[in-house]
């Protein structure tokens, strides 16, 4: 049953992408813990607000698990110590009082952090211009029903597709590696038969631009799998590696 | 004889002629006492067809007439226009990547750090089209007419005639980009049925339909954005919309303002034209399924310069949400409607049953089938728990408020699938909403396959929003809107999985035609400098403002202001209003507009990253809609969709409509800081469908 307890939040403050950063500890009394942790993250800042200090800066905005904007590292996991969900998700009932909770941004060369908890997650967007898209403009396309896709197809396609970018794989591997990421949307659309025409380019050119975008390299520790909040599976980065394998043979 | 005929030749001639005359006479009468019409409607404040410029023909033909006679854009001119796309949704990522697909350039703007995070990701349910693959008496008519007749017929009949025709191609042209819907074994695609239909013409993406559909825009848009044709702007805001007038003293939309959020620095952009894809104004309420930042300031900002804002008070209330739970709370979380295909809406028949519920002594499981009141089954048998969100949503606070409410609070009503988990199987049911019920259990922390979920009605969607002529240009010339941010399609109430469509279909398959029609005359425009004095000015308003905010320096957070208000909303401007309730509601919000403009406090400083100042703006925003939605609400005296007057119902308590009063959409104008908006309509007269009295009864 869900009842209140006190805490203490040790929070990683940082004022901007050059400024030195430093841990803070807040204390909080009586949170509920059907509150979800974001919303002791609101009850901390309004206490912030009423003694005039700064607030904490963090990411949020669905607050039901599927934007993937919500990008916490929680007592040293991403999204925090709880299986298959977002930061949002994530409620006070997983913690117990007088817990000191500890709360990091995302740690990755490639997401610079903008201010405390926030941190710049453009490279994705990049990767995903290199070749995260079926080349298809609007209109003059085949009836939805023209090419029938077997169901175990189409099924493995949505797993892949339903990653949310929030980058938690990327965090949470020691290389810093976006290969699950990468490989959830290669998979997704070289599975299907509309995506296989450039399933060599798009795998080739979304790699490439990972490496040159500051990401590491897979060493298969499967960490960005584990903490997924979407259970994103690593045999994607296995169809991602013999896709990329196929396309250097073809080369 | 000779004679005579010639006579009778020359008679006919003259008959003839006179005959010609006279029905040139007539069309020329005709012509000027049209003309006396628009201009008498002009006067009476009246949206008369033509003004809406929708096109002639029969209902079916419309579209393709437009089509065929529109103006559009050549190639090479198209790469010297450039066309600002605000919002990232749906309606905008779409509009954005088909927009510079077809040449022009593209810049586009949202206020998350990624375009693929705009909150149509959190639609769950599912997408409708007339594809008619299950063969089960599906048409673009009946699609059409179940628009119609879901929005209880204050939609208007083009407008929705159109959506039902191009919500095919949405389907094909998504599949063509690699979303992957819902298969059967076949390895074709699947359908379900969602509320207000009682065909199975809804596409599904598992429970993320929105999101899957959204990447897909996303996907285009990053293509476009790889191309170098589209410039894209992350964590940018817009604050106003730059008027510059032409060569004969009209005013056009040329550009907007932006605070970057990073940064704090007001930027300038210039558009030959201005597309808002900016989302719908729930959060008004505070506490609704809308993500954290969705906001209605952009609205606000193309009110100001004079688009109407229509239907405001069109709210839609979406029946399974899971209850509040606490102050502390930020935000609703919405269970699809699909799970009104298997799940059964029921509370107890005994008010006693119904104490020990709220005292937590039993739990759901625990009352027998005979004791359960399956009201929506029992009150409306042809369309049981699968009738429209607004009806489902007022039987529910009808239970709760005779007392029969099933949590502590005594607000929730519970969603069983005992009986669905017996006939299908747990893992049929598991797999079909298996993210759904773990969504639940993470939140309420109770297993939904053991124990009925508690569901409540929450603010959800709004139906109303800027008016937009057939072109989905606004009143303003060159602005246009799109998306839930226009009024458009769903009258006084939205149906399930029509939100996905209609984002869709405006960004896809409407708007970068209509634009054309309005971007061929500007094609000897040449690209203005944001040096001009209209800039300038345009920032240092928005400058005024933010400054005047950050001085006030009072003692109240933005959120406890932001609660007060929605606490107002729910109570006074919510499931059931009166006129006493909407006066009251009025008061209370001009209360709090004095309350916030000389009591909010900001830290922080404006020339960085400050999120309460941009919580502030949007709230200052927000208070003005919630009176604009109490004005309106005031002003329809009867009860249609999602409004609902009490003074306005049936015997048995069912939405009472006044068709001879407020068959019309009412189009608000600015008129000036805290002066009343001035009224004008737009008269819904239907030509081609029959307005009858809702009914799911039988």
């Amino acid at each position: 049953m869900d009842s209140y307890i006190d805490i203490k939040v040790r929070v990683w403050r940082q004022a901007g992408p050059k400024a030195q950063g430093h841990f803070e500890t807040y204390e909080l009394k009586h949170i509920f813990q059907g509150a979800s942790f974001l919303e002791m993250m609101d009850i901390l800042n309004e206490q912030l607000i009423a003694e005039h200090k700064d607030p904490i800066a963090f990411d949020h905005d669905c607050r039901e698990g599927i934007c993937g904007m919500c990008s916490m590292y929680v007592n040293g996991h991403p999204h925090g110590p709880d299986s298959a969900i977002t930061t949002c998700q994530l409620h006070m009932r997983k913690f117990h009082d007088g817990e000191t909770i500890t709360v990091e941004p995302w740690r990755s060369r490639a997401f610079p952090v903008i201010k405390d908890l926030m941190v710049d997650r453009q490279a994705y967007d990049k990767i995903m211009q290199a070749g995260g898209f079926v080349s298809v403009n609007t209109g003059g396309v085949p009836d939805a029903n023209a090419i029938p896709i077997p169901k175990p197809v189409a099924d493995e396609a949505m797993d892949a597709a339903s990653c949310i970018g929030c980058g938690a794989c990327a965090a949470a591997c020691k290389n810093g590696s976006a290969m699950l990421f990468v490989a959830a949307k290669v998979s997704q659309l070289n599975l299907l038969p509309q995506g296989k025409a450039e399933k060599h380019q798009r795998a080739k050119a979304m790699l490439q631009k990972m490496d040159e975008l500051g990401f590491g390299n897979c060493t298969n520790t499967g960490a960005c799998a584990a903490e997924c909040p979407k259970q994103v599976s690593l045999t994607h980065i296995a169809r991602l590696n013999r896709d990329f394998i196929g396309a250097k043979f073809c080369d | 004889m000779t004679n005579t005929e010639d006579l009778f030749a020359a008679a006919k001639e003259v008959a003839g002629k006179v005959k010609e005359t006279v029905q040139e006479a007539v069309a020329a009468v005709q012509e000027v006492s049209k003309a006396i019409k628009e201009e008498v409607a002009k006067e009476n404040n009246i949206i008369t067809p033509k003004m809406a410029k929708i096109p002639e023909g029969p209902l079916e033909k419309k579209w393709t007439n437009y089509k065929d006679h529109q103006k559009l854009v050549n190639p090479a001119n198209k790469r010297r226009l450039d066309v600002i796309v605000v919002g990232t949704g749906l309606a905008g990522a779409s509009a954005a990547a088909t927009l510079a697909e077809l040449g022009f350039n593209v810049l586009n703007f949202c206020i998350q750090d990624s375009p693929r995070r705009a909150h149509s990701i959190a639609a769950q349910g599912g997408i409708n089209a007339a594809k008619n693959y299950q063969n089960d008496g599906d048409s673009v008519y009946r699609l059409y007419y179940d628009t119609i007749k879901g929005g209880d017929y204050r939609a208007r009949e083009a407008n929705v005639y159109r959506l039902a025709e191009v919500s095919n191609n949405i389907i094909d042209q998504c599949v063509a980009q690699g979303v992957p819907f819902a298969r059967e074994y076949g390895g074709l695609l699947d359908n379900r049925s969602f509320g207000g239909a009682q065909v199975s013409r809804t596409f599904y993406a598992k429970g993320q339909t929105g999101q899957q559909l959204l990447l897909g825009a996303y996907s285009a848009l990053s293509r476009q954005i790889g191309k170098g044709k589209v410039k894209m702007y992350n964590r940018h805001e817009m604050l106003d919309i730059v008027m510059i007038k032409d060569e004969n003293g009209e005013e056009r939309a040329r550009g907007i303002i932006a605070r970057n959020l990073v940064t704090g620095k007001i930027e300038r952009f210039f558009g030959h034209a201005v597309v808002v894809a900016s989302g719908g104004y729930g959060n008004t309420f505070f506490l609704s399924t809308n993500a954290m930042a969705s906001n209605g300031s952009a609205a606000m900002q193309m009110y100001r310069h004079g688009a109407y804002f229509a239907n405001p008070c069109y709210a839609q209330i979406h029946p399974t949400c899971i209850p509040k739970h606490g102050d502390f709370q930020s935000k609703l979380t919405l269970m699809s409607e699909s799970l009104r295909n298997d799940g059964r809406i029921w509370v107890p028949k005994k008010l006693e049953d119904a104490k020990r519920l709220q005292k937590g002594e039993i739990k759901g499981r625990d009352i027998p089938e005979e004791d359960r009141d399956y009201y929506l089954e029992r009150r409306y048998p042809a369309f049981g728990n699968l009738v429209p969100r607004d009806v489902a949503s007022r039987a529910a606070k009808e239970r709760c408020d005779a007392g029969y409410g099933v949590n502590n609070t005594g607000l929730a009503v519970f969603l069983d699938f005992s009986e669905a988990i017996q006939r299908l199987g747990k893992d049929v049911v598991a797999q079909k909403y298996g993210n759904l019920f773990q969504m639940y259990e993470k939140i309420v922390d109770e297993n939904p396959y053991e124990n009925p979920m508690m569901i409540f009605p929450a603010i959800h969607y709004t139906m109303g929003g800027i008016w937009v002529d057939y072109e989905l240009q606004t009143s303003v010339k060159g602005l246009f809107c799109i998306g839930e941010a226009n009024f458009s399609d769903h009258g006084a109430n939205r149906l399930g999985a029509s939100a996905l469509m209609q984002g869709l279909a405006d960004g896809y398959f409407v708007l970068p035609y209509t634009i054309q029609n309005y971007l061929a005359d500007q094609i000897g425009v040449a690209r203005m400098s944001t040096d001009r004095p209209e800039f300038d000015a345009a920032e240092k308003a928005v400058q005024d403002k933010i400054d005047r905010l950050m001085k006030i320096q009072g003692k109240r957070s933005v959120d406890s202001i932001h609660k007060e208000l929605g606490l107002v909303m729910w109570d006074f401007v919510g499931m059931g209003r009166t006129a006493q309730s909407l006066k009251t509601a009025i008061e209370k919000i001009n209360a709090i507009k004095k309350e916030f403009w000389s009591n909010v406090y900001i830290p922080g400083k404006a020339d960085s990253l400050n999120n309460e100042l941009e919580k502030a703006l949007r709230l200052a925003d927000f208070i003005e809609i919630g009176r604009l939605m109490a004005i309106d609400a005031l002003n329809r005296e009867e009860s249609c969709g999602g409004h609902f007057r009490e003074e306005y119902q049936t015997e048995e308590g069912e939405a009472l409509r006044q068709d001879d009063k407020f068959s019309y959409v009412a189009c608000w104008k600015y008129k000036g800081e805290d002066q009343d908006p001035e009224l004008i309509k737009e008269p819904l007269d239907y030509e081609f469908t029959e307005r009858k009295t809702r009914n799911y009864k039988n």
